[in-house]
């Protein structure tokens, strides 16, 4: 079987590598473009760890193909925050103590902001369900569940001072 | 004077002897004359940690002991 | 004292120096690290949960192109060489063996070969063309097959330490038979007016943390070794590495990724002998990653338990006689922390007359590693079954009983010293006093509570604090940060010396860069790594001090340090105070670079107690249920970073209600694990839990500088029985059989 070449944008990056058929976009993110920060707990889709948006998307970046991103956007942990100002979800994580070990950080935040994208008046419940596919065996959630609250506030506030 | 209690588990190796009360400056002088008149000892309390005066330590050999110290032998317990 | 010290930067809440790599991807964890040139190693597995090796033929697999070297257990020399790491001595024969197989498959998926190679799809096909004939032998699965007349024998040399019955029989699965008496058992009995006997189960569970275990190792010819892993103490894989393959410690250097989570389940070395040898043989450097499947079947989960309790109470909840038989799963080697078990068990209560035995017996499961509070939870599980079911039996308030008996300062532990001052009656009464314990309950609800006990360790450790010539400072120490050490230990020097935490930067140094450090566990990192922090710290101030004391030429007598300056006393009255900033730019003027350092062995002590509130809702037609509030009480001693306590605690209560409700190691008859995933193996998810409250109770230690009390153990004690008093609440069912699964809570209310 002959390599694939993946045209893709990664981060707002073009960016263009070669992979096996069969390797994920997981391992292709990490091995091959040395974006370590999406994290591998599982392989097979249910910790979260791994979680990237493809298209905007929230995906298990473990059951994508890395030639799936071809012509397509990826968006990984390293590419949420903008030059030095990190996303509101980041900034919460770091002022609500919402991760210990941080091994499941990077796929909590992707996450988080793909929710945050489309409704940033989210309630607990839908915080709660949105995040459901993100394990997380540190915290029992509280706290990040509260940094998502907060991010949420944060973000709305800023659309209406946009808006005066 | 220290005392050195025995737990029901260890009394086996006591001849029933449920504490001992000797005059030794330290830890060490302890053990020495606890596994002298207490030969068969020596093997359960080797894997055993210390608690003198309520505190455990793994390794008190050097502590020096109080007027009125009391001595337990506990198992060593490993956390995570 | 701890009591009368009002603090400046202990009990705030700054942000963490690690976390915006954390929170950003760049933090490295242990299978981010990659090294020039590197291999990639595979595990070979046994498919057979008990399997005697006959031969291993690996000449197909090291015929295979990419293939650079292969092992087996030959490779691994046996050994009776111990670690005494401080805790319980590791056997490091047991341990090597484990980490690959010698004569016997003791377990399925214990290592029995492993392939390094330029791939890892390479490695992995390698593997699957050694070939390995095994004699299958039968499996012994539980505790109760273990112990069963004509039981399969797991290891022919295996006596039973500590005090086996007078009949036991010579050939054994029991590692370790253990006793804890007081009193008289059978008067106790006879005083009481009601006897509550139940036996109770705990599945086999798993840490479940979610880094799977991961390192790099790199072999040069000059016998120098350099190990990048993801641990809970590098020190313990240096010192277990050199020992198990026969090298010398100070050849062998080991870096510490960030780690992803551990509970227990990083201490032991799984991957690191392998890699070590593999890169011997190759000449490379070997990265070794364990998949999830792997972690299930071959890491080390706690033990599955069986505990046969026995209370008697009088009329007035006055508990009288306790007898407990605690049978615990070591797993494939001797090991589990039933002993542990065997001394939590009644901790929390004055009973003048109790029998307490504890066995420790190998079945063909993985080998237990720690699991937070190791022992502790299954034990507690049963006694505050017994003790909810006596309070509802006398018509007592739960609560009420249990301070009626609540051990206190100068109450013997069952284990024998005295207590020091603990806060297990404090916690009580604000648990009483919480809003929660009193609030309505809806329809198929129902409210539990229940105490958890735990020791916390003290150890060794070792810190440095380096002054830099602006005034900020370094404080090095050598314990992985799991959970935010790091900010807690710069917070301890901003204490000592009066600068900000800003201004203190925190670092976990590799084995060549500080002295010995015990292992991340035992909730001891706060408290005992942090007093070698508060030590350093006041070495540097003591330093600070004398070159104040250099500069304005007196003698350093009439110099004192107060809020984070040198002040002149008596004799020096004229000269104005230095900050550490002037004192740190006179460093190289007033005799060189200032280097404070601490080293302890703290003692074991400053015991924790904690107590839950669990609300639970059953649906009654399909068994789910359902937390809907749930509050954690706990006496901390001090807290130095309350978000972080507060994180500990509640990630501790939810740990504890997944073992309750869902969690457990499934296996069929022949030994075979049958949910080795995060899939069907069900941790809690966001979705399942509602916010988990918190009261912090400070009942200072008076080891600790500050009062600091381990935290990070206790908190998942309480909650297995909470969650079943809950259910007991809600159902009229009394269970004793955990996980609470919804087919088990069906079955029972359908036979109810």
């Amino acid at each position: 079987m002959s390599t694939i070449h993946v045209r893709t944008t990664v981060n707002g990056e073009p960016t263009e590598f070669l992979c096996e058929p069969a390797e994920t976009l997981l391992d292709a993110l990490r091995n091959r473009l040395g974006l370590t920060g999406t994290k591998e707990g599982c392989g097979t889709g249910d910790c979260g760890s791994c979680s990237v948006l493809l298209e905007g998307r929230l995906v298990p970046s473990c059951l994508v193909l890395a030639a799936e991103a071809i012509d397509r956007e990826v968006l990984t942990v390293e590419g949420v925050a903008v030059g030095d100002a990190l996303h509101p979800v980041q900034q919460a994580f770091l002022e609500q103590a919402a991760l210990q070990c941080g091994i499941c950080t990077p796929g909590l935040v992707v996450a988080a902001k793909s929710l945050l994208d489309r409704n940033t008046n989210p309630t607990e419940q839908e915080v709660r369900f949105w995040l459901a596919g993100n394990l997380c065996r540190c915290t029992g959630y509280d706290k990040i569940v509260r940094a998502v609250m907060d991010a949420a506030e944060v973000m709305r506030n800023e659309t209406s001072e946009v808006r005066a | 004077m220290a005392t050195i209690y025995f737990s029901a588990a260890l009394t086996d190796f006591t001849g029933g002897i449920e504490s001992l009360t000797v005059d030794v400056p330290r830890v060490r002088e302890l053990m020495q004359a606890v596994t002298e008149r207490f030969p068969d000892l020596a093997d359960p309390i080797e894997i055993m940690a210390i608690a003198v005066d309520g505190e455990v330590y793994q390794e008190p050999d050097y502590l020096k002991l109080g007027e009125n110290s009391e001595i337990h032998f506990v198992p060593r317990i490993a956390g995570g | 004292m701890s009591a009368e010290r009002t603090f400046e930067y202990i009990g705030t809440r700054p942000i963490r120096h690690d976390g915006l790599d954390k929170v950003t991807g760049r933090a490295n964890y242990g299978a981010d690290f990659t090294l020039p040139g590197m291999l990639h190693g595979h595990v070979l597995r046994s498919p057979h949960a008990h399997a005697r090796i006959v031969s291993i033929d690996t000449s197909a697999a090291e015929a295979t192109p990419g293939v650079k070297a292969v092992i087996t257990g030959k490779d691994i020399p046996k050994t009776n060489a111990k670690l005494s790491l401080g805790e319980a001595a590791m056997e490091l024969g047991p341990m090597g063996d484990n980490a690959l197989a010698h004569d016997k498959a003791l377990y399925e998926g214990h290592a029995v070969a492993a392939v390094a190679a330029t791939s890892p799809e390479i490695a992995r096909e390698a593997a699957e063309k050694i070939v390995v004939v095994y004699e299958v032998l039968k499996p012994v699965m539980t505790v109760d097959q273990a112990l069963a007349p004509g039981a399969t024998i797991l290891h022919d040399d295996l006596v039973t330490k500590g005090k086996p019955l007078a009949d036991a029989p010579k050939h054994t699965n029991v590692a370790l038979r253990m006793e804890l008496k007081r009193g008289d058992l059978e008067a106790g009995f006879a005083a009481a007016d009601l006897i509550v006997e139940r036996t109770f189960t705990t599945p086999m569970v798993h840490q479940g943390y979610i880094e799977p275990h991961a390192c790099v190792a790199r072999y040069g010819e000059d016998g120098q070794v350099l190990v990048w892993t993801t641990t809970q103490g590098h020190f313990i894989v240096r010192d277990a590495s050199a020992g198990i393959l026969g090298i010398d410690a100070a050849k062998v250097k080991v870096v510490p990724s960030e780690i992803g989570g551990g509970f227990g389940g990083k201490i032991p070395v799984y991957l690191e002998p392998l890699a070590i040898v593999l890169s011997r043989k190759a000449h490379r450097p070997v990265k070794m990653v364990m998949s999830r499947d792997d972690v299930f079947r071959a890491s080390g989960p706690t033990s599955g338990t069986k505990v046969r309790m026995k209370i008697g109470a009088k009329k007035d909840g006055t508990l009288v006689a306790a007898s407990a038989s605690l049978y615990y799963e070591a797993g494939a080697y001797p090991g589990s922390p039933a002993g542990a078990g065997a001394m939590c068990v009644i901790a929390p209560y004055t009973i003048p007359n109790f029998m307490i035995e504890a066995y420790d017996i190998v079945v063909n499961r993985p080998k237990v590693a720690a699991y937070r509070a190791p022992g502790s939870p299954a034990a507690m599980f049963a006694t505050e079954s017994v003790i909810d079911e006596i309070a509802q039996k006398l018509g007592m308030d739960p609560i009420d009983l249990r301070l009626k008996n609540a051990a206190q300062e100068g109450d013997s532990a069952p284990y024998g010293p005295k207590y020091g001052p603990i806060g297990l009656k404090q916690v009580l009464e604000a648990t009483k006093a919480h809003p929660h314990w009193k609030a309505p309950l809806g329809p198929n609800q129902g409210r539990g509570v229940a105490c958890g006990f735990w020791f916390n360790a003290g150890l060794n450790s070792t810190a440095t604090v380096s002054l830099s010539a602006d005034g900020s400072a370094t404080v090095v120490t050598g314990n992985p940060d799991i959970g935010g050490t790091r900010v807690a230990q710069a917070m301890m020097v901003s204490e000592e010396l009066g600068i900000p935490v800003e201004r203190v930067r925190p670092t976990v140094a590799d084995t060549d860069s500080i002295g010995y450090n015990d292992l991340t566990g035992g909730s001891r990192v706060c408290y005992a790594t942090g007093m070698a922090v508060i030590k350093a710290a006041q070495d540097a101030r003591d330093q600070l001090c004398a070159r104040a004391a250099k500069i304005w030429d007196v003698d350093p007598s009439c110099v004192a340090w107060e809020r984070g300056r040198a002040i002149p006393l008596n004799g020096a009255s004229d000269k104005e105070p230095l900050t550490v900033s002037a004192l740190a730019a006179k460093m190289t003027a007033t005799g060189g670079p200032i280097v404070g350092r601490g080293a302890v062995s703290a003692p074991m002590a400053g015991p924790g107690f904690a107590t839950n509130i669990c609300d639970i809702e059953v649906d009654k037609e399909t068994g789910v249920s359902r937390v809907v509030r749930y509050t954690a009480i706990q006496d901390v001693g001090k807290a130095v970073h309350p978000s972080y306590v507060e994180g500990q605690m509640q990630g501790g209560a939810v740990q504890g209600i997944g073992w309750a409700l869902n969690e457990e190691y499934i296996y069929d008859e022949a030994g075979h694990l049958e949910n080795a995933g995060f899939l069907d193996y069900r941790m809690p998810v966001a979705s399942d839990l509602p916010m988990i409250d918190t009261v912090l109770i400070e009942v200072a230690n008076p080891l600790h500088p500050y009062g600091v009390r381990g935290v990070g153990e206790v908190p998942i004690v309480p909650p297995l029985a909470a969650v079943a008093n809950a259910m007991a609440g809600a159902t009229g069912v009394r269970f004793t059989d955990l996980p609470l699964s919804p087919p088990r809570v069906l079955k029972a209310l359908s036979g109810a």
